[in-house]
């Protein structure tokens, strides 16, 4: 069973150029170069792709859910990285 | 694209061997549907099969309509090679198969689309249809050959197998402009360095039958494909005259 | 997104701590419960209960499992089709279902399970797949009858789990749901030619319409007071609708879309109900169902048993693979890529550096 048993890859796709790689979804395969094939056939089997990149699921270091809040909410409090937190008087433009 | 159309013209016998081709490979290959070795092999060899169907129906249409040849010729009518109609065998045959055809396809679209024929414009899309064909059936090959201690006999065996097949390829087609001597040179190059690093030996023995000489080209097949069409005819000709 | 945060965090299974604990426990499900019930999707990670995991991966087991022993019945007719534009149409849809079965099984697979413990399962007979593919398809107008029945039953039944609470399943039905809409309108379309052709033709599309009604119906599975597993579905949002909510939404849609088409339903129960606002249809003969369940359907055990040949007979394939890879490969999987994050993975060089990608479409385009 084991020998068998083709490494999972997850599989990205750019839809069209301009844009960039899109997480499409993943696929079993023995190595890169089939598992680039694999992708083509299955994730652009409709032209929704001009390019793909496959990465081992293995070679993927995620954040952890339990460190969410030491990760992401610190950023929550600072409005002023966005535009919308300034007021600018009615009528000036290009701003 | 609208499709020019060759009939009754000297390229009409060009059109539907090229035809025939595609037509009867695609049917083959629809045959593993359900039955591929993995999942996503499924998906990859009904991609192909689609490509050749694709071909097949545009070249068929130069020549009528393309129901009636597929569906209601006889089979001595018929001008595919005798390499396309052989059964899928194993997945080793079957890649087999796709090795030696696809190389020779590709080259053969490969001339033609660089020729101003009525030819140019479809073999400009298959000969990036049969890059990918190629490539597919390389992958495999070197895989099957450099695998495993049984995948190595088995592949060995199926190019030994389909061999006696591939002599028939080179023939001059009628109508066609192309130069087949060098045609032949680069697929056998391109075969014997596929085979090669695939650990394989390139098969000795005859490429073509003692009986068969020109064979498929000029309508004598194998026993297969008999049965082959009259899977493929059966409902078709059982309602003359219906549409679907 | 910040009313979410409180709870995303508490939802979230800390490393390290004991699973045990009743009281951490007991704050993860409310937490679940909590993201539940806001209609948030539960990702891979995130803490679930152990019923809600094992739950989904059997129906998306089941629902992958379906999708690739549906390719048999309508696969049988490949070799066959009677025009060279049917065979190209039911060569794409089989080979979509094979796809669709790569996306279930991948979304199950986020659940901590492998595809091949999956496919030993099925071979197993440990797990299901839907009971309508054991039905043979005896002529051609049974691909129709396939395409417009059983994938527009299908369709009512998967487009809600566009939305159902697990992200990767609802991710993976939004795709498939976008696929089949071709598939029921190449079988309506097939059917309508039979049944506008000759005398034949027309009765061999009713005919596959009468075998394949009712066995239609009953892929919404046993009447709402029967099915064991879907209250507890609907509360965890796996499931939007019950069984015969979707089955009689199903029927409204087909008795006008029969009659367009020139056949009949064969229910002589089937009529309208002003006052209901909805079709009535007569009762459906459960002992079926369950006989078929049981695998006394006419062709379960070869729906299986060349499942299980063609897994057996690529063992050697899926091998010779693994050992090439194993050879060719130095450092695990993927020392080839190249991303450097503006071009796109551009080459993948094979064993000899050469660039295999040169003229083969797979590369950039």
């Amino acid at each position: 069973m084991t020998t068998t048993d083709w490494p999972l890859w997850e599989v990205f796709v750019r839809s069209r150029r301009g844009l960039s790689h899109t997480h499409a979804g993943s696929l079993h395969a023995p190595d890169a170069e089939l598992a680039l094939r694999n992708a083509r056939d299955l994730y652009t089997r409709r032209g929704e792709g001009v390019s793909i990149w496959v990465v081992p699921s293995s070679a993927i270091t995620a954040s952890s859910p339990d460190e969410k809040d030491p990760f992401f909410e610190p950023t929550a409090d600072k409005p002023y990285r966005h535009p919308t937190f300034y007021e600018i008087p009615e009528g000036v433009q290009h701003l | 694209m609208t499709t020019p159309t060759v009939k009754d013209t000297a390229l009409a016998p060009a059109a539907l061997a090229l035809g025939d081709d595609a037509l009867v490979l695609s049917h083959r290959l629809g045959e593993w549907a359900g039955n591929a070795p993995v999942l996503e092999e499924e998906v990859a060899l009904a991609n192909i099969a689609l490509d050749l169907l694709g071909q097949a129906r545009m070249l068929l249409s130069m020549v009528g309509d393309e129901d009636e040849l597929a569906f209601l010729r006889e089979e001595r009518a018929f001008r595919n090679l005798q390499l396309v109609e052989q059964p899928n065998g194993d997945f080793a045959h079957t890649i087999a198969r796709q090795l030696y055809f696809s190389v020779y396809q590709h080259l053969l679209h490969t001339q033609l689309a660089d020729g101003d024929g009525p030819f140019a414009a479809l073999a400009a899309k298959a000969v990036k249809e049969t890059a990918y064909h190629r490539d597919h059936a390389e992958q495999w090959t070197l895989r099957l050959g450099d695998g495993t201690e049984v995948s190595h006999d088995r592949m060995q065996q199926a190019a030994n197998a389909l061999w006696r097949y591939t002599g028939e390829m080179f023939q001059p087609v009628e109508g066609l402009d192309i130069d087949w001597t060098a045609l032949q040179t680069a697929w056998l190059e391109q075969i014997e360095d596929v085979l090669r690093r695939a650990t394989l030996s390139v098969p000795e023995g005859p490429r073509t039958g003692a009986w068969s000489a020109g064979a498929g080209r000029q309508g004598l097949h194998t026993e297969p494909f008999g049965r082959m069409l009259a899977e493929m005819q059966h409902l078709h000709r059982s309602h003359p005259g219906a549409s679907w | 997104m910040a009313t979410a945060a409180a709870h995303e965090t508490a939802r979230s299974q800390p490393s390290g701590a004991p699973e045990s604990a009743d009281d951490s426990t007991a704050e993860f499900q409310r937490a679940f419960d909590a993201a539940v019930a806001a209609d948030e999707r539960i990702e891979p990670r995130d803490w679930m209960p152990d019923g809600y995991r094992a739950t989904l991966i059997r129906q998306i087991a089941q629902h992958a499992h379906s999708e690739i022993i549906g390719m048999q019945p309508e696969a049988n007719w490949i070799t066959r089709a009677p025009s060279l534009r049917r065979k190209a149409i039911l060569m794409a849809k089989v080979q979509d279902e094979a796809g669709h079965g790569l996306y279930l099984y991948s979304a199950a697979e986020t659940l901590g399970t492998s595809r091949d413990e999956l496919l030993d399962k099925l071979h197993s007979g440990r797990q299901k797949y839907s009971s309508i593919f054991n039905y043979p398809t005896l002529t051609w107008a049974d691909v129709g009858a396939i395409g417009w029945l059983v994938d527009g039953a299908a369709i009512t039944n998967q487009v809600p789990l566009c939305r159902c609470s697990y992200g990767p399943y609802a991710r993976a039905m939004v795709r498939i749901c976008k696929e089949e809409s071709f598939h029921q309108r190449q079988g309506y379309e097939l059917l309508l030619a039979l049944s506008k052709g000759t005398p034949e033709q027309h009765e061999m599309a009713q005919d596959a319409v009468n075998r394949w009604w009712w066995p239609s119906l009953m892929m919404f599975g046993p009447p709402d007071d029967e099915s064991q597993h879907s209250a507890q579905s609907m509360a965890w949002k796996i499931k939007r609708h019950s069984n015969d909510e979707l089955r009689q939404r199903f029927v409204d849609i087909c008795v006008p879309q029969a009659e367009s088409l020139g056949l009949t339903l064969p229910d002589p129960d089937l009529k309208w109900n002003e006052e209901r606002g909805h079709y009535d249809f007569g009762p459906i003969d459960w002992s079926e169902f369950w006989e078929v369940l049981k695998g006394n359907g006419p062709c379960n055990e070869q729906r299986l048993s060349r499942r299980r040949r063609a897994h057996e007979e690529g063992a050697w394939v899926r091998e010779a693979a693994a050992a090439y890879a194993a050879k060719h490969t130095t450092g695990g999987p993927g020392r080839q890529s190249d991303v450097d994050g503006t071009t796109g993975a551009h080459h993948a060089a094979n064993a000899n550096g050469e660039n295999v990608n040169g003229e083969t479409g797979a590369k950039r385009a």
